[in-house]
């Protein structure tokens, strides 16, 4: 998959169709991806990568980079689409300065999901289907893909893309995924047990922002976070219930936007 | 700066207990103190008028509101549906509680707009799109082709007596009778010219006929007609679309469909109109003959909460068939007349004496109690089955007609309508007025007014009072040169605004639009954004695009996020 997106990217970027590529970049370690723009073939050659770490939802990095010159490329998992076209609904990106192609996806691994399991020294990813090869310094590791899956991915709500000029692969399907479970759980709950577990969930934010980072819903140009003027801008917490409200403020915030791609759990 | 604490209609008009007002009362002083800290100056803007009024109906109720429009000297257009104007009140044959005939009150008043200067009317014609605001809307209005040109056809009527196609159902009768395909509704219509039906006439389906066109002295018919679409702007707008009776297939227990001696009192008026299907005399539609025992049913669908009707009172109903049942005991005193009722309502001046004079000088057999089933019999007569609930007993007619008095209802199209004017509606799509008792005949969407039963139901008079005091209200308005606008409106902070959208998706008003605006970033390169404003002469200052906005951008004046904020810390703090 890898070697056909980057085949694929040097046609367009010599072509003239794009003058730029939006991907995914190995950081310090092998797991440890981030979106990146490639301008040219050597860049693609050297830094393109694609595989089971590349979870990154490359949606959000739209809006900046369409203020550019030129067409941008960009490749989107089923669930990136989704955002995709709900940034389009907002007007957060011009359509006309993006060439967009699909790319299947299995579900994504982490490297805390790997840590958990107790590898260490990894160095590189492959995937076959249902098992993913993991290379460390101590040599391969196989797994069972569905044993090392992200939450978010479990309960993958499509492998349909929702939007693209192109696709490289098979389209999947909408999945029946069980993605209300969690909320039939919630709802069975007496107001005190859904008071307790929401508080429970709501302590474990730091409010370190980063889920707003990654949100591409959360894409303002000045988030009511980070604005004096709001009155719930980033300060020292009164008590631990005003930490919760952060969390609770941005609930809402995204409510009707948020296309479940998952993005702020990975974070 | 001024900030008002609602002691009064707040607190001490709606609470009992002394000492816990008190308390709130405290705190809504608290809530003030902290939001007048936080307020600004207000400034109002100004809006041009455009001095032209769109009247939306051509029934009473249009024509009048147009007439009185003309008469202060504004140009005013009317966009009726049918081919003519007239509404109802042209098919009604007399009218309560004087008995004058409707016609002859009407048809003046048609012809005055026909010919006043003033006036034009846009028959055959809807309206497609409403823009802009109080003073300045943009309307489209879809003129549908005729295929007969309006300026040519003099209305001869050559054409309508020619054409083959002779078994098309004659809506203006209600079905009691035909028309060919070619046709003028009656012959007072306004305007009066030939419309040709697209759905009957054999050239416009199959190519083959053309006989009008031969016919026609004035070379009016023309097949190749299209629907047109003209522009216009206006100042104000009247909704004036009126009401239909409901459909009956609902009610088995009343027979509507299993025998044409089963009518509604809309028909009632056809069969007895001069003009109508059987020239004046009052024949049964299934065998032309005079009936002699004729029921009436009351509130049939009205004051109904099983689902099936309409809730409300149809306020004419009482009053019609008493009018019915005193005409026909007039004309034809061999008659027996049984009119069965929940209760008789005549509020209006000479409306209870009207009613009592149908009772006492006419002989009309008033009963209270509801009528349970309505069955034709095979020799022609149709029994009905009622219960008389002052004696407390059953009660088995054999009658040879049996009329229902059928709720009436806002037209079908008055609801698409409403969402175009933004005007709202109640959930039966009467529209609202601004104010039910002291803005009776504004909608609550500024520049939008309401004239006859589109509002709710009521007879030719009251439908007239208000279409001449929604003129007064529309004249009010032309003759300013400005408007001032409300100051207390949205605004759009740019530097903060995404130009999502979110905001223009829950405006009811349409206030809101996008330009793409050029903005200095801190690195000194400009960027090209799409940001949101808030046009000051739309906005009604509801606040709902400041709650939609995510970042915060939106905010309105008056009642700024920061002020509201204040007031709710004032509430909470203890
Ligand atoms: C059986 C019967 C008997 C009655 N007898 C009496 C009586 O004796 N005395 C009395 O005072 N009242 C009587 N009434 C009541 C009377 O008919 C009404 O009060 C009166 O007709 C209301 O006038 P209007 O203009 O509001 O509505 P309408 O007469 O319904 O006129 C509305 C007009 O608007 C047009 N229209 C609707 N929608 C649109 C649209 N979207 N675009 C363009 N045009 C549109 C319609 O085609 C119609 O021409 C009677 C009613 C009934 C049913
Ligand atoms: S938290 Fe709200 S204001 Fe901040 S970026 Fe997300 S949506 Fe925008
Ligand atoms: S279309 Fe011609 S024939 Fe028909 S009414 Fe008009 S002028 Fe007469
Ligand atoms: S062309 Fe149509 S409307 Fe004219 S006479 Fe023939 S059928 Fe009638
Ligand atoms: S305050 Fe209400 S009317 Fe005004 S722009 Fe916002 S949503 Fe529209
Ligand atoms: S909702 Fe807020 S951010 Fe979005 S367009 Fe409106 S003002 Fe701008």
């Amino acid at each position: 998959m890898q070697g056909m997106m980057i085949a694929r990217a040097k046609e367009l970027l010599q072509d003239g169709t794009v003058n730029r590529v939006l991907g995914w970049q190995a950081g310090e370690f092998a797991y440890d991806i981030t979106p990146a723009v490639f301008e040219t073939a050597e860049e693609l050659d050297a830094g393109f990568v694609y595989n089971a770490f590349c979870g990154n939802n490359l949606s959000k990095y739209l809006i900046k980079e369409t203020k550019k010159d030129g067409k941008v490329l960009v490749f989107l998992k089923p669930c990136d689409t989704y955002s995709f076209n709900q940034l389009l609904t907002e007007h957060r990106f011009d359509r006309e300065k993006v060439y967009a192609i699909g790319i299947p996806c299995e579900g994504k691994t982490s490297g805390e999901m790997l840590k958990a399991k107790g590898v260490s020294g990894i160095t590189g990813i492959d995937e076959d289907g249902d098992s993913i090869t993991v290379h460390t310094v101590y040599g391969d590791q196989g797994f069972n893909r569905s044993d090392v899956l992200e939450e978010r991915c479990l309960t993958c709500k499509s492998k349909k893309h929702v939007a693209y000029d192109e696709l490289i692969g098979e389209d999947g399907e909408v999945l029946d995924s069980h993605r209300f479970d969690m909320v039939a759980k919630l709802e069975a709950m007496t107001p005190d047990e859904r008071f307790a577990f929401w508080r429970s969930q709501l302590s474990k934010c730091i409010r370190c922002n980063a889920c707003r980072n990654v949100c591409p819903a959360c894409s303002c140009e000045k988030c009511v976070f980070d604005n004096p003027e709001s009155g719930i801008a980033q300060k020292a917490a009164a008590d631990s219930f005003e930490e919760n409200m952060f969390q609770i403020i941005r609930a809402f915030h995204v409510a009707g936007r948020c296309t479940d791609c998952g993005e702020c759990s990975r974070a | 700066m001024l900030e008002v604490a609602n002691i009064r209609e707040q607190c001490s008009w709606i609470h009992k207990d002394k000492a816990t007002a008190t308390e709130k009362a405290i705190i809504l002083g608290r809530a003030a103190i902290a939001k007048v800290q936080l307020n600004a100056p207000l400034t109002a803007g100004e809006s041009p008028v455009v001095k032209r009024a769109l009247v939306i109906g051509g029934g009473i109720a249009g024509i009048q509101t147009a007439l009185d429009i003309a008469e202060a000297g504004f140009d005013v257009d009317i966009v009726e549906k049918q081919p003519t104007i007239g509404g109802k009140m042209a098919q009604i044959d007399k009218t309560f509680p004087t008995l004058d005939c409707a016609a002859c009150i009407l048809t003046p008043k048609m012809v005055e707009c026909s010919q006043n200067e003033k006036v034009h009317i846009y028959a055959y014609s809807e309206v497609e799109e409403v823009k802009g605001f109080v003073g300045n809307f943009t309307v489209k209005i879809k003129k549908k082709a005729r295929y007969v040109d309006e300026n040519k056809c003099t209305g001869c009527g050559d054409c309508t007596t020619k054409c083959p196609m002779k078994n098309v159902p004659n809506e203006f009768n209600l079905g009691l009778d035909t028309r060919r395909a070619v046709y003028i509704p009656f012959a007072q219509a306004v305007p009066k010219v030939a419309t040709i039906d697209p759905n009957y006439c054999n050239m416009l389906k199959n190519g083959k006929c053309g006989l009008c066109a031969k016919v026609c002295g004035a070379g009016a018919i023309d097949y190749k007609q299209k629907d047109q679409y003209i522009e216009e702007q206006y100042g104000a707008i009247v909704v004036a679309t009126g009401y239909n009776p409901i459909k009956l297939d609902k009610f088995e227990e009343f027979g509507y469909s299993l025998s044409k001696d089963v009518v509604t009192s809309l028909e009632l008026e056809r069969l007895m109109n001069a003009a109508g299907p059987t020239g004046g005399t009052l024949l049964r539609p299934s065998d032309g003959k005079h009936p002699h025992t004729i029921v009436f049913v009351q509130c049939v669908g009205s004051r109904d909460t099983s689902g099936c009707g309409k809730p409300y009172c149809s306020k004419i109903c009482c009053m019609y068939t008493a009018k019915h049942a005193m005409l026909i005991r007039e004309k034809y005193p061999d008659t027996e007349v049984y009119v069965f009722y929940i209760d008789v309502r005549t509020p209006g001046k000479n409306f209870d004496e009207f009613y009592r004079r149908a009772v006492e000088q006419y002989g009309v057999h008033y009963i209270k109690g509801m009528v349970g089933k309505v069955a034709p019999r095979a020799n022609g007569k149709i029994m009905v089955q009622a219960s008389d609930l002052l004696m407390d007993e059953q009660l088995h007619i054999e009658a040879d007609l049996v009329v229902l008095a059928a709720a009436i209802e806002p037209d079908k199209s008055a609801r698409p309508l409403a969402t175009m004017l933004t005007a709202s509606m109640d959930t039966n799509d009467f529209f609202t007025e601004a104010h039910p008792k002291l803005r009776p005949v504004e909608s609550p969407t500024a520049g939008i007014f309401l004239s006859g039963v589109c509002q709710g139901p009521k007879d030719i008079p009251e439908t007239v009072s208000q279409a001449s005091a929604a003129a007064a209200k529309v004249i009010g308005l032309l003759v300013k040169d400005k408007l001032t606008t409300n100051p207390c409106v949205a605004h759009c902070n740019e530097l903060m605004c995404n130009g999502c959208s979110s905001c223009e998706r829950v405006c009811p008003y349409g206030a809101i639009t996008y330009s793409d605006k050029e903005f200095r970033m801190p690195d000194r390169t400009t960027q090209l954004r799409r940001v949101a404003s808030v046009n000051p002469a739309v906005c009604q200052g509801c606040g709902a695009c400041t709650v939609a906005c995510p970042s915060g951008a939106m905010d309105l004046n008056g009642f700024s996020n920061s002020q509201i904020m204040a007031e709710v810390d004032a509430i909470c703090q203890k």
